[in-house]
């Protein structure tokens, strides 16, 4: 069985296969209209002077964009217990977070890489562009990582982020979310999104969340609150499946 | 096992969202600059340039993410069918931030040519991924050598309007051997052309 995580030894017989059957390689599906959020989006200001003026320009996916980096174990640097990175228990509601990565066919995406980053139970990141008025926690960093094991699974412990407030119009604030980065199979399936929560209020006046004009899409961001993973006495559980790009099921053609 | 769903049944994707101000506490710990390890084989560049906004500013919270083939043209990919060798231990995989002047460098080797869907090569580039508070969703493009004679015959290239194609070459510097400059300009006048598929 191949596997994704050593593309080193998988190769022969990739190649091996490939030699025999010729079959040219699937792309992966271009996302629906309306999902992703446009580049300007003048309610977001600083998209306003970083947003491309012309259009993109469309091309085949190639090898370049079916194949990505592959991340094996030994190339992460920090777990995925965001809540045992300092001397203490950091402050906050702990929580659970369990989801699956998938493609859009429901197959588990596997071994790939998930990285999270969030700010601590008071609304402040450890980093210093921020200038939040809210304390740090001395036991909390706010990173994660881990790979998705063989069913696409993954689950960080982490304390519930706080909301902050940003400067993108008066009285601003971001509903309180968890950064969260994915690779998938290919440089066509490389994703950056946020986690929201279930009921927050803040949610409909969020420029960067209402980017996003689908309203099923910004559902899909929102995590549910799960009873199976909450720990008693110890830990809320929530539940965030994350869906990538799925392949195509005819072999690319040569135009875009 | 389940079938896989029809079309229709397909389940939705996930949306992107801006990396923000603070991506560094989530990234820094796979920042990759230098992506060349031991007995790699092919030339050594490096590539510096800037990410600059619709007023030419630097942009001082962008980053930068490239992943590229070795210098035979084959991707640390399973997918990667093509028969040639691999460098072992070379990922492929650069990340970098850019500074307090908009700057990002890549240490790396110059990739070789990959086949093309159509079986032809391509010419040699480098694919990019651009990051950034500000942006909702990534902004992907390419960077080629200017100085590469396989340029003129690449399928991508010429898809692009003559008049952009120099957006996407880095150039050799004449001060640093080695060294190959190329700027991505987000907005205006020399916008930077950035892709879909
Ligand atoms: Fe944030």
């Amino acid at each position: 069985m191949p596997n994704p995580q050593s593309p080193v030894a998988s190769d022969q017989s990739r190649l091996v296969a490939a030699s025999l059957r010729r079959v040219p390689l699937c792309g992966y599906r271009k996302p629906a209209p309306g999902i992703h959020p446009p580049h300007l989006h003048p309610d977001y200001l600083a998209s306003l002077k970083r947003a491309p003026a012309q259009p993109l320009v469309p091309i085949p996916q190639t090898l370049s964009e079916i194949t990505g980096p592959c991340f094996q174990p030994h190339h992460l640097r920090i777990g995925a217990d965001l809540t045992g990175q300092g001397k203490g228990a950091p402050l906050g509601q702990k929580m659970l977070l369990t989801g699956r990565v998938l493609d859009e066919d429901g197959k588990p995406v596997r071994h790939t890489l998930v990285e999270i980053w969030q700010a601590n139970a008071a609304g402040r990141y450890r980093h210093l562009v921020d200038q939040h008025a809210a304390p740090i926690d001395p036991n909390f960093v706010g990173k994660g990582q881990l790979l998705t094991d063989d069913e696409g699974r993954y689950q960080f412990k982490t304390i519930k982020p706080g909301a902050y407030p940003w400067r993108n119009h008066p009285n601003a604030w971001r509903p309180p979310h968890i950064h969260f980065s994915l690779f998938g199979p290919a440089f066509s399936t490389r994703l950056v999104t946020q986690m929201y929560f279930p009921g927050d209020p803040l949610l409909p006046f969020d420029p960067i969340f209402n980017g996003i004009r689908d309203e099923a899409a910004r559902q899909r961001l929102i995590a549910q609150f799960d009873w199976q993973t909450t720990v008693p006495e110890e830990a809320l559980g929530f539940r965030f499946d994350i869906v990538l790009r799925g392949r195509l099921e005819t072999p690319m053609e040569n135009r875009p | 096992m389940r079938k896989a769903p029809a079309a229709a049944e397909l389940l939705g994707i996930a949306a992107s969202q801006t990396v923000g101000p603070f991506f560094q506490i989530g990234f820094e710990d796979l920042y990759q600059t230098d992506l060349t390890v031991p007995g790699l084989a092919g030339t050594v560049i490096t590539i510096s340039g800037k990410i600059l906004d619709a007023d030419q500013l630097p942009v001082p919270d962008a980053l930068v993410e490239i992943w590229q083939a070795n210098s035979f043209g084959k991707y640390a990919h399973p997918d990667d069918y093509q028969d040639k060798p691999l460098d072992p231990e070379f990922t492929g995989f650069g990340r970098c931030p850019t500074n307090a002047e908009g700057a990002f460098q890549f240490r790396t080797v110059k990739p070789g040519a990959v086949a093309s869907s159509s079986g032809a090569p391509q010419a040699p580039h480098i694919n990019v991924s651009i990051f950034m508070r500000g942006l909702l969703d990534r902004l992907v493009t390419r960077i080629y050598f200017s100085d590469d004679e396989r340029n003129s015959a690449d399928e991508v290239l010429n898809l692009v309007d003559p008049a952009r194609r120099s957006t996407l070459l880095a150039r050799p510097d004449a001060l640093y051997p080695g060294t190959y400059r190329w700027d991505a300009i987000l907005q205006g006048a020399q916008e930077t052309v950035f892709f879909d598929f």
